[in-house]
């Protein structure tokens, strides 16, 4: 049995580097960036000592850029720090109200968007904002960097696309034109401090008659991951977003749900929650792009 | 298994310790550095008990890595007193009877001084919100908000 090891990469090469060699032994590695799944994962279900990998030092990792047309968060950039900056939330405000809602204030100082969706827990917050948002993950491996949308980057529960050598870099946003923008709902048992239920965010664009003309939603925690409902988005498209159109929207997002029953809900409350949510966040998102 | 060399400043004085990567920063506060005041609640980021300030950030030490505060300024319950005596927020914790066993009062104490150096003037539901990763079993939080909004009057008082 190997025993802990840290490592404080200073670039993206120098990481990559690390993660291939790591593979190359067969010795186990790890990125660490907020460290709020990954410590609480190393003392309970997961105790196999390994190569942590701190990403914070990597000036690439914690970048945020607003360019003209699209946006850049670093992978690594805690909530809270998000969360300060006003630019980004008038930009993405379904994105970064879901940040928000992950776990609570000492949390968001620490976790990031990038862990929490390399974490791809089923109910993670940030997810299916970023989804809606279109995210794109910018992604370092040993070959160079590729590119993929979020929705395609889950594989499964607690699992992503990552080859071992790669690390995710950030995610790449195209900014919402005039009459855009988004929202991010969720369930929760109590008021803070949980785990989803089910989620939804949703992002819509409308044209000057108040004609949507573009849509995303995507649902959490209903299924193994995150996911995109382009018949959702289908029902938004071409309406002036009205209770009808609202209504088909959320049975969409009911079709699309295959959730588990657990303790904190059944899988038809969750069906039928997920269906709600939806229409509130698509309200939501229409009352941003049109105020 | 060696050793890590941590050098940083907690509560503005210089500290330097050893520690296994795996530790935490909670782990070295209470035992290599004999800051005992930050308290072990879970382990697992979801009570608060072991809030601290991470370069002025709040933060739960129990999700910090010991080797990750290499070169940071750590805040914890012992540097929240001044020399002149007692910091309001904790004079009105005291006054409120905000306090049973006191063993969640340090991460509260801590969280409070994280909002109020942010938000002097903050609403009760804005402060409830944020103390929300603070957990209590003794005063049902009531008595904890109204010493933190009687903190806050007293801090904006003395501005």
């Amino acid at each position: 049995m190997g025993s802990y090891a840290y490592a404080a990469p200073e670039s993206v090469a120098e990481a990559v580097a690390l993660l291939g060699e790591h593979a190359r032994q067969g010795s186990r590695v790890q990125l660490l960036a907020g460290g709020t799944d990954l410590l609480v994962q190393m003392r309970g279900l997961d105790k196999e000592p390994r190569t942590l990998v701190d990403v914070k030092k990597i000036a690439d990792v914690n970048r945020l850029e607003i360019g003209a047309t699209e946006t850049f968060i670093g992978a690594a950039i805690p909530s809270a720090v998000l969360n300060e900056h006003e630019d980004l939330k008038a930009l993405f405000p379904g994105l970064l109200e879901a940040a928000d809602l992950i776990g609570s204030t000492q949390i968001q100082g620490r976790a990031s968007v990038g862990g929490n969706l390399c974490n791809a827990s089923p109910a993670g917050d940030s997810i299916p904002a970023m989804i809606a948002c279109a995210a794109v993950c910018v992604i370092a491996g040993a070959n160079g960097t590729r590119e993929l949308p979020v929705e395609q980057f889950l594989t499964g529960v607690g699992s992503n696309a990552l080859a071992a050598d790669e690390l995710l870099v950030g995610l790449k946003l195209p900014n919402p034109g005039a009459s855009a923008s988004s929202a991010y709902l969720r369930f929760i048992p109590r008021t803070e401090m949980d785990i989803a239920v089910a989620g939804c965010g949703v992002a819509m664009a409308f044209d000057s008659a108040g004609v949507c003309t573009s849509a995303r939603v995507a649902i959490g925690a209903v299924a193994p991951t995150a996911l995109l409902v382009p018949a959702a988005a289908e029902a938004l498209i071409g309406t002036s977003v009205d209770a009808a159109a609202l209504a088909a929207a959320g049975a969409a997002c009911t079709q699309a749900a295959s959730p588990i029953s657990d303790k904190r809900g059944t899988a038809d409350y969750r069906r039928k929650v997920v269906a709600v949510l939806c229409r509130r966040a698509a309200q939501i998102a229409k009352d941003r792009a049109l105020s | 298994m060696s050793k890590v060399h941590v050098t940083a400043s907690v509560n503005e004085e210089a500290v330097e310790f050893l520690c296994e990567p795996q530790e935490t920063l909670l782990d070295v506060l209470r035992g290599p550095l004999g800051k005992t005041g930050t308290k072990e609640g879970c382990g697992s980021g979801d009570c608060g008990a072991c809030s601290v300030l991470l370069n002025g950030r709040l933060v739960c030490s129990c999700l910090v890595l010991a080797v990750e505060s290499q070169g940071a300024e750590v805040t914890t319950i012992e540097g929240i007193a001044t020399a002149e005596g007692l910091h309001p927020i904790q004079q009105k914790f005291l006054e409120h009877a905000a306090l049973q066993c006191g063993i969640c009062t340090p991460g509260f104490i801590v969280a409070t001084k994280a909002l109020l150096d942010r938000n002097p003037n903050p609403d009760e539901e804005t402060i409830r919100y944020w103390l929300a990763g603070n957990l209590c079993r003794c005063t049902g939080y009531d008595k904890i908000i109204r010493a933190v909004q009687d903190a806050a009057s007293e801090l904006a008082y003395e501005a």
